[in-house]
């Protein structure tokens, strides 16, 4: 009916126009649709008649001369998708046209990576683009970001890595996975975190709390990992990388593909795998350190100019072998393990990965929808939902041999929306809420007691954050949040220890029922917290930038703090969380300074963070039991100071050759006791030579020197206790030395690289070697120094496929 | 608006159906695998009067330090000797013993007595590889004489390692299930 009226019309429209004179005209504005800014130089055409006009620099446009009809209007813009009209003209009319004017420069960014620059221009931040995450594939996400400089990793053995930001670690840091905050039980060390850094384009690390959209108890700093773009074109393309190593006699694939289109749709897919067995140190071989990873995303969606939606989902699931030497039943073990330089069991290379090992699966769907608002801004909504199953093999015997003696499971329901308003000029405003709601659960059929307690726990958080462009040089942004929390949970613990504790005083009335040696307990706890940022960027000329920012975090203590409550078999303690703690806060004062002068540039970011109540788990008695004694690491609340400075500077001595050299260096002080805090990252240098052949088809090489101090600021918590003496029969009094860091060590790695062109195809060909020398060394910052070395040289191939 | 709307309904749907659930029914654990308690029966060949070491620790790695209990030996005696490993905190209790037996290849126990102590032992059982497990045992004593005794039960040790047979642990590693360390006096 539709067409027939149409077609009716055009036929009338003609008569009308042998009847009439063309005297009409098409006149208004092209403006931006995001603030309503002119478009200057903006093309606007009557498809029908070839007539058009460009718009002057207040986007006004004018055509006359128009014959009345039916008329098709061309709208387009260097810079804009172009826009198309259908009108119909029987008198003069003045139309304003609205045009996306991002998305060329969406396209273009695309290739520059650029997109993914996600925070607040005033926070200190470092970033891995894609080039950087393709080399690091064979890599976990931990030792991935190690690379950054003021980045180090807190690790249990060679496959279990956990950044460190500034010299904060675990549930300090938040983790942005696809704009989802991670819950993957963060807050145990040796709890990796549970993401592919495959799929991830964009890597980016914020030194400190001040992007609050993400959260307002980043207290060390926050992650943003940022999965594959669509491009708002028709194209499809993909990737492959495949990777082996000589260490391990493993490696890893990985694949994506993404189809989009014009008109806004598109889908994603990726996968990748990795097996490995057991790796190697220079003299022994590491027993049980085998890891096995099978990774997967697949997304779709819709990005129109106005609005669109995302779907997603990944999978990240691995299996990680603990070296066996690590496992250990008492106090008497771990003296021999200190005293003896190799690790007591020391098996020929397996790809076998038996206890202690870790099963960690970590899923993840989410849906987002976002809406532009004409005159204000854009709308966007988020549903994500994640599942974390983490289960832990310890040796053990009989029928529980093959059974997890710890089977956690935390599923976390989040939901996010925010108002990003852009429609005044140099100044943007960010508004947002969330809630969340958490349910953990310990499966009793382990046999083991609860590690982590059966605990329900909802949050609601709400922030705005605004930024100012005050003028070319001078950008301030500041923040504000509140957050809501509240844990109910549900703990046994034993008469002995809640007695021990001294609990039956504070906490009697949290008792549900008695077991008799056990006690069921509800502790709940109601948090309130406030935090907040304040930063300024100065361009102070071309070649030099300065930031600043200050923010306050609060942080909760996590349910490993406040419930944790067993034997560590891993360190031969007995760890104890405490219901009493309170929120930690911190005031970070962070600093960067950019400059360039020709040829040589450098960037120097010092940094301030004081924390009130800083929690902080230490030996404080020793506790006999039938396996023989243990010291008892309580948490201890203190004041705490984090000073430290990180600097990156380059070198280009022509085009083909670059040195870029980076140091860190922090130090972080108990100040109630006066004395350094344990886990600090030792001074720590790193310099690279990059020289690029270009007649030897643009052969790359890289030659890096890395060089770590001995940490000579840490908390002396050596303990004394009764050990056996096997000699002479008789316990003897003996300092446990579980406080002295290892000897500074240096390491030199090559890396050459090579791109082939083909049509349709990009290869790209590497060869490392890690560990030259194969440098036997010990880490300050693995858990497992104790034991073992770190591991020795590794030949890498690995070879890349675009396509 | 409309798909606004819907998206936002869902997302709240999800949020709260997830609320209701009531997890009252939370189950207690007992600890199934832990070794609270070590009793050691010594029978004296000749006269049958039996003798007991016990170490007991019901509270597992809980604060309560265990409680040892040791009769005085006979001098110049040699008893025959046997341990017991029991998880009371099951009931009835369960007797750890025969998993040590069955997985007699990953298990041994040692006896280290202090050089004052006169005491000397026998291993009188064998795994499949036929090494000593020490759940049997000999025991002789000598003169009088008092000292420490330590009772060590290591899992996973290298049970073929130098002197591992003759119940040298130095050379075993493994992780240590059991340490009782008892007075003892021989008189």
């Amino acid at each position: 009916m539709k067409y027939i009226f149409l077609v009716s019309l055009f036929w009338l429209s003609i008569l009308h126009i042998n009847a009439q004179e063309c005297t009409l005209s098409l006149s208004g504005k092209v403006i931006d649709i995001h603030d309503n800014s002119p478009l200057t130089f903006a093309i606007v055409e009557i498809k029908e008649t070839g007539q058009f006009a460009e718009a002057d620099s207040n986007g006004e446009y004018q055509i006359s001369k128009i014959c009345p009809g039916n008329y098709t209007i061309k709208v387009s813009h260097v810079s804009c998708e172009k826009l198309v009209e259908e009108i119909q003209m029987n008198s003069s009319q003045e139309i304003d046209f609205k045009l996306e004017h991002h998305i060329d420069e969406l396209s273009e960014v695309l290739l520059t990576g650029r997109i993914y620059q996600n925070t607040n221009n005033t926070s200190i931040s470092k970033e891995l683009d894609k080039a950087r995450i393709d080399r690091y594939s064979n890599l976990s996400f931990g030792e991935a970001l190690a690379e950054i400089n003021g980045v180090s990793s807190l690790n249990t053995g060679a496959s279990i890595n956990k950044p460190i930001i500034q010299g904060m670690h675990s549930s300090r840091i938040i983790m942005i996975n696809n704009n989802v905050r991670m819950f993957d039980q963060q807050w145990g060390v040796d709890h990796a975190p549970n993401i592919d850094v495959n799929s991830a384009a964009n890597i980016e690390v914020i030194k400190g709390a001040s992007a609050l959209r993400y959260g307002g108890d980043a207290v060390g700093g926050i992650i943003v990992s940022t999965p594959q773009k669509a491009p708002l074109k028709d194209t499809l393309f993909g990737k492959s990388i495949a990777n082996f190593n000589s260490n391990g006699l493993g490696g890893g694939i990985t694949a994506s593909l993404l189809k989009a289109n014009k008109n806004g749709w598109y889908i994603k897919t990726q996968a990748s795998a990795k097996r490995r067995g057991d790796l190697e140190a220079p003299n022994y071989n590491l027993s049980n350190t085998g890891v096995q990873e099978n990774n997967f995303s697949i997304g779709f969606g819709l990005n129109k100019i106005e609005s669109g939606f995302n779907v997603y989902y990944s999978l990240f699931s691995t299996e990680i072998g603990i070296l066996r030497a690590s496992h250990i039943g008492n106090v008497r073990d771990l003296v021999n393990s200190i005293n003896n330089s190799t690790p007591s069991f020391i098996e020929d290379f397996s790809y076998q990965i038996n206890s202690p090992k870790q099963e960690v699966k970590h899923q993840l769907a989410k849906f987002d929808y976002f809406k532009k608002i004409d005159n204000l801004g854009k709308l966007e909504f988020q549903y994500a939902f994640q599942f974390n199953q983490r289960q832990e093999f310890d040796v053990r015997r009989g029928s529980n041999r093959n059974k997890a003696a710890l089977d956690l499971e935390l599923a976390t329901h989040h939901f996010l929306s925010q108002l990003k308003i852009d429609k005044f000029k140099n100044f943007n405003l960010n508004v947002g809420i969330e809630s969340t709601y958490q349910d953990h659960f310990a499966n009793p059929e382990t046999g083991v007691r609860r590690l982590i307690p059966d605990y329900e726990m909802f949050a609601l958080g709400s922030f705005i954050t605004a930024n100012h462009q005050l003028n070319e040089q001078i950008l301030l942004d500041a923040g504000l949040r509140y957050d809501y929390t509240y844990v109910d949970a549900l703990k046994f613990y034993r008469t002995s220890r809640w007695e021990e504790r001294n609990y039956q005083n504070d906490f009697s009335d949290i008792i549900i029922e008695d077991f008799g040696t056990q006690l069921l307990t509800n502790p709940k706890f109601h948090y309130h917290n406030f935090s907040s940022s304040l930063g300024l960027q100065y361009q102070v000329n071309k070649a030099s930038k300065l930031i600043g920012n200050l923010s306050l975090a609060t942080r909760n203590p996590n349910p490993s703090e406040l419930f944790s409550d067993g034997l560590h078999h891993s360190i031969a303690s007995i760890e104890l969380g405490d219901l009493r703690l309170q929120q930690e806060q911190s005031y970070k004062l962070n600093v960067s300074y950019e400059q360039e002068i020709q040829n040589f540039s450098f960037e120097i970011n010092p940094y301030f963070n004081l924390i009130e109540n800083f929690m902080t788990l230490e030996p404080n008695e020793i506790e006999t039991t039938i396996r023989g004694a243990f010291p008892v690491f309580a948490y201890r609340q203190t004041r705490a100071r984090f000073m430290g400075v990180d600097v990156e500077a380059t070198y280009q001595f022509n085009s083909n050759s670059t040195l870029v050299g980076q140091l860190a260096y922090v130090q972080a002080d108990d100040l109630s006791l006066n004395r350094p805090i344990i886990d600090m990252p030792p001074f720590n240098t790193r310099l690279q030579l990059n020289q690029q052949i270009e007649s030897w088809n643009q052969l790359n090489l890289q030659f890096t020197h890395e060089f770590v101090a001995k940490q000579n600021r840490f908390p002396n918590l050596d303990f004394t206790t009764p050990v056996l003496d096997p000699e002479i029969g008789e316990l003897v009094a003996t300092e446990v030395g579980i406080s002295a860091p290892p000897s500074a060590y240096q390491l030199f790695h090559f890396g050459a690289e090579m791109p082939f062109q083909f049509k349709h195809l990009d290869l790209r060909v590497a060869f490392n070697v890690h560990n030259i020398f194969n440098t036997s060394y010990r880490n300050y910052l693995n858990r497992q120094r104790y034991y073992a070395d770190e591991i020795g040289r590794n030949f890498q191939l690995q070879i890349q496929f675009n396509f | 608006m409309k798909s606004l709307k819907i998206v936002s309904l869902f997302s709240l749907l999800a949020v709260f159906s997830s609320c209701s659930d009531d997890d009252d029914n939370i189950q207690i654990i007992n600890e199934e695998e832990v070794i609270t308690t070590l009793t050691v029966t010594l029978v004296d060949q000749n006269t049958n009067e039996v003798k007991t070491l016990q170490y007991r620790d019901l509270d597992g790695d809980g604060p309560e330090s265990p409680i040892v209990t040791a009769d005085n030996l006979d001098a110049n005696t040699t008893y025959q000797g046997s341990i017991e490993f029991l998880n009371e905190l099951e009931d009835p209790a369960e007797d750890i013993t025969e998993e040590v037996v069955e997985e007699g290849e990953e298990h041994q126990v040692f006896f280290v007595n202090s050089t004052a102590l006169e005491t000397n032992f026998d291993y009188l059982d064998a795994d499949a590889n036929n090494n000593p497990i020490g759940v049997e045992f000999s025991l002789t004593t000598g003169n009088a004489s008092n000292g420490n005794l330590s009772i060590i039960l290591i899992h996973d040790g290298d049970k073929f390692a130098e002197g591992a047979a003759d119940g040298e642990i130095n050379n075993v590693g493994g992780e240590t299930d059991i340490e009782a360390n008892f007075d003892v006096v021989i008189e």
